[in-house]
């Protein structure tokens, strides 16, 4: 298994919901890995300085604004030019059924909509750490897809 | 600065792959009670330091006794990154305390030798909310201030003995707050009965008062001769406690404690076999 992992959950744009992740954030910390979180309404690279200084091997964005679809490709694009290939990206929130597969195409690995379970979060990170599966990484895989 | 470079050297040195490098500099650890703003008051002394200084603040929370798992949360306090011109000259790094039981896991000493080696200026560690004798960081800093604020109970809390006889600053933050003077006062009587009294400070990380003398101060700051001794001994237990932390047999060892009802005493006796 994956063991112990660095992961930085963060709330990008102008979004103030931020239980959900609380509630994520809280059940990695629970699945026994360290959790950075960024507090609300950062920017994209904001994010990747996070992402960088804190050495995560994930992130985990969180959207209920409806800006998922410029924020998320946003931040996986930042993390490529700084060449974080091997950050494994996932997403959250209320994301349309319709707006996934261009995420997806964009380097996000896993989406998380609403009635996810924490253990299904927990095995993404397990599976996907023995994957090279990061932001930079030809592999197809998706989560759940 | 190669930042990426930086911090997976930190990662691997935290995770005792590799040795670090060794840098000389000052270390100064900031602790107090949990939410008396030690982060926030970080923040703004940041604000005064850099850019002309480079500053790195490795931001201590604690690791879950149950899951190994752990919530940094230190880091949406600071702002200052917000300022792209003094973001470049700072380093902000979240640690859990893993198997440590102090407010200060033992491998910070080395991640901090390891920024100095990497020419930043000042190391400042943020502890865990600590309290009254939670003085392990004594073991890794050389320099300690003692963040305290009002609302902490009467003025017999400033005569006890613990965190603030080790302080080489003592901070009153909160100064905004009703009832910060008086603690500031029940302090200050209480140190003029003390050989060498550290300078004391009000500040309010709301309003900025009182920032700019502390950052001056920090600048200058000596360790207090009287507490030599008390340093050597916090120094001593740390790296006793964590050879015994970072012995093979010691995660079985707990579970046999926990699960077999071994005793301490013949743990203890395995653990040094």
């Amino acid at each position: 298994m994956g063991g112990r992992q660095r992961i930085v959950i963060a709330k990008p744009g102008l979004d103030g919901h931020d239980r959900g992740a609380k509630v994520v954030a809280r059940a990695l910390r629970d699945g026994g890995h360290e959790v950075i979180y960024t507090g609300l309404r950062r920017t994209p690279s904001q994010i990747v300085r996070t992402i960088i200084d804190e050495d995560a091997r994930f992130v985990g964005l969180s959207s209920l604004s409806g800006a998922h679809s410029h924020l998320f490709p946003k931040i996986c694009e930042l993390l490529r030019e700084a060449g974080l290939n091997d950050v494994v990206v996932f997403g959250g929130g209320i994301i349309p059924e319709d707006d996934k597969k261009e995420l997806f195409s964009a380097g996000v690995r896993a989406i998380f909509g609403p009635g996810t379970t924490s253990a299904e979060i927990l095995q993404f990170v397990d599976e996907a750490s023995d994957r090279n599966c990061g932001v930079g990484s030809e592999d197809d895989w998706r989560w759940g897809v | 600065m190669d930042r990426i470079k930086l911090s997976r050297e930190l990662s691997s040195i935290e995770n005792g792959e590799t040795e670090g490098l060794v840098g000389e500099g000052p270390i100064i650890a900031i602790t107090g009670p949990p939410g008396i703003g030690k982060s926030c008051l970080i923040d703004k002394i940041l604000f005064e330091l850099a850019p002309k200084m480079k500053v790195a603040v490795l931001a201590v929370d604690p690791t879950s006794p149950v899951s190994g798992g752990a919530l940094l949360g230190d880091r949406i306090r600071f702002n200052v990154l917000d300022d792209n011109e003094r973001a470049e000259s700072i380093y902000i790094r979240s640690i859990a305390t893993r198997s440590s039981g102090g407010s200060i896991p033992l491998i910070v000493q080395d991640l901090s030798s390891h920024l100095l080696a990497h020419d930043f200026d000042l190391v400042i560690i943020e502890t865990v909310g600590a309290g009254q004798s939670e003085i392990r960081c004594a073991a890794v800093a050389e320099r300690i201030i003692v963040v305290e604020g009002p609302a902490r109970g009467d003025s017999i809390q400033a005569e006890k003995a613990g965190l603030l006889e080790l302080a080489d600053l003592i901070i009153v933050n909160k100064s905004d707050l009703e009832g910060s003077e008086k603690v500031f006062n029940d302090l200050t009587i209480s140190l003029t009965l003390s050989d060498d009294p550290p300078n004391i400070v009000r500040t309010s990380a709301l309003s900025g008062e009182g920032v700019k003398e502390v950052a001056n101060l920090m600048l200058n700051l000596e360790a207090r001769e009287s507490s030599s001794r008390a340093r050597a001994r916090q120094k001593l237990l740390m790296a006793h406690e964590s050879k015994i932390v970072t012995n093979p047999k010691f995660e079985l060892i707990l579970d046999r404690i926990s699960q077999e009802g071994l005793s301490i005493q013949d743990a203890l006796r395995e653990l040094d076999e």
